[in-house]
């Protein structure tokens, strides 16, 4: 049986991991490899590097990065932020990227998602969607307490949010997760743009309605605050995978306690 | 010196890379007197097996040569398949025959492809297992297996649902379909393991 895995995520700009870091005994908790190569000594599962800055001049800057990344981190990772062609993924792929994620070209330009497919394999392409709530007012559809008071909806509706998250479009999350599985994609990486940051839990119900929509995997994503918030993720959302940022780069949880807690409670894990 | 075959395509360095990491210089390369002089010859995976067997070309035959000598050979994930007599992965292709067997896609009851992360038992006689215990975690990303015939090839198995060829071992001749460059730490053993037979 596979195992549910445990995914840090690095948001990096201009060369260096941003939100913070709070490991000890790195030399220097902003580079990216010596991060990264730190989670994939202490269990990480997989890795998400992301270039929050995709400029046409950062793109130079994250595949050097790739480079370095690959000589140094022994587990497979994964590589997005402002990816907009083919040869763009060509170039993280053969640089040492496991998985290149798309997001907003994908919106624009669906066709990207069958052509990396077919070039390089469903694998190696991720579909990243950031995801906001449409509406408020909806009525309770659950009392599952495990559902954050956000996600008490079974009629709720989330919009897919493009550049960065910053931008709503009128495309249903549901359904882009659907058609994008059918282009081609891999892997779904489901971000919550109103849970994401808050450290109060996922959005189980976005995370259900996405993981009952496709039969490809998906990656909870945003909220993660506590080691329940994990475990919910997986029963209660159906996340085959959980992303994180906060939790484990500012040390609450080391990656070993979440998988021993969550095997403890009989999921599947990599230890 | 151990000779990781270069087949021109895919990400065969991240096999280099991870060998660097535990202190194993390896050299890429396709020349047959290079592959002749080699302590150890590495297979990686890349793309599908037809296309594999093709790249790999007039190297199939020095590759085939140092296997019958003796020469310990790893084949990882496409390169463990490629050992097997044949393919069925878009059209029947013959592979190298140094192991009995057919590779056979994954069965469609499950995901395919199979791509995470899965417990492989780990038999105790199985040389790049040494020193590993009974069963470690390793990163798996392949639609196609092996299903081993050869009465002198020992496996190691994981479940997918149903029980899937994880890798094989006849005398020198090593397959691993998981990717051990990928594995993390464990990964890494199998290599050093691997490194280790190469010395001998």
């Amino acid at each position: 049986m596979l195992t549910k895995r445990i995914i840090p995520c690095l948001d990096v700009k201009d060369n260096r991991v941003v939100k913070g870091v709070n490991f000890l005994n790195l030399r220097d908790a902003g580079d990216p490899v010596e991060l990264g190569a730190r989670y994939s000594e202490t269990g990480a599962d997989e890795l998400v590097f992301l270039d929050i800055t995709a400029t046409i001049r950062s793109r130079k800057t994250i595949v050097d990065m790739v480079k370095r990344v690959a000589e140094n981190v022994f587990i497979p990772f994964t590589v997005g932020g402002g990816v907009q062609t083919v040869e763009q993924i060509d170039e993280l792929l053969r640089s040492g990227a496991e998985k290149v994620s798309v997001n907003t070209a994908a919106v624009e330009n669906p066709k990207l998602i069958a052509e990396a497919a077919k070039r390089f394999g469903n694998q190696c392409l991720v579909l990243a969607i950031d995801a906001r709530r449409a509406s408020s007012g909806m009525r309770p559809a659950t009392d599952d307490p495990r559902m954050t008071h956000d996600a008490q909806h079974t009629t709720a509706r989330w919009r897919v949010c493009v550049k960065a998250g910053s931008e709503p479009t009128d495309v249903d999350v549901v359904e882009w997760a659907r058609r994008g599985e059918e282009l081609g994609a891999g892997e779904i990486l489901l971000t919550s743009m109103d849970a994401d940051g808050t450290l109060a839990g996922y959005d189980n119900a976005l995370n259900k309605a996405v993981s009952d929509a496709v039969n490809i995997p998906v990656i909870a994503s945003g909220g993660a605050g506590t080691l329940d918030h994990l475990y919910d993720a997986v029963v209660v959302g159906g996340a085959d995978a959980v992303l994180m940022a906060s939790i484990t780069h500012f040390g609450n949880y080391t990656i070993t306690q979440m998988k021993e807690y969550l095997r403890d409670r009989g999921l599947p894990m990599n230890l | 010196m151990i000779v990781v075959i270069d087949y021109n395509v895919g990400n065969v360095k991240s096999v280099c890379n991870a060998f660097r990491h535990i202190g194993c210089e390896t050299e890429l390369s396709r020349d047959p007197a290079r592959i002749a002089q080699a302590t150890g010859l590495v297979l990686p995976g890349v793309a599908a097996f037809g296309y594999a067997m093709e790249a790999l070309g007039d190297a199939a035959e020095p590759v085939k040569e140092a296997a019958a000598a003796g020469k310990p050979v790893l084949g990882i994930c496409v390169g463990h398949q490629l050992l097997f007599d044949e393919s069925t992965e878009y059209g029947p292709h013959q592979g190298l025959g140094l192991i009995q067997g057919q590779v056979v896609p994954v069965p469609p009851e499950q995901t395919v492809p199979h791509m995470g992360w899965n417990l492989v038992e780990l038999p105790e006689e199985m040389d790049l297992f040494a020193g590993m215990g009974p069963a470690k975690h390793f990163y798996f990303a392949h639609s196609y297996y092996a299903q081993v015939t050869d009465g002198q090839a020992k496996t190691a198995l994981v479940d997918y649902g149903t029980p899937l060829t994880a890798s094989v071992q006849k005398g020198s001749i090593y397959g691993v379909q998981f990717h051990p460059e990928k594995s993390s730490n464990q990964g890494l053993q199998v290599l050093k393991n691997f490194h280790a037979l190469c010395r001998r």
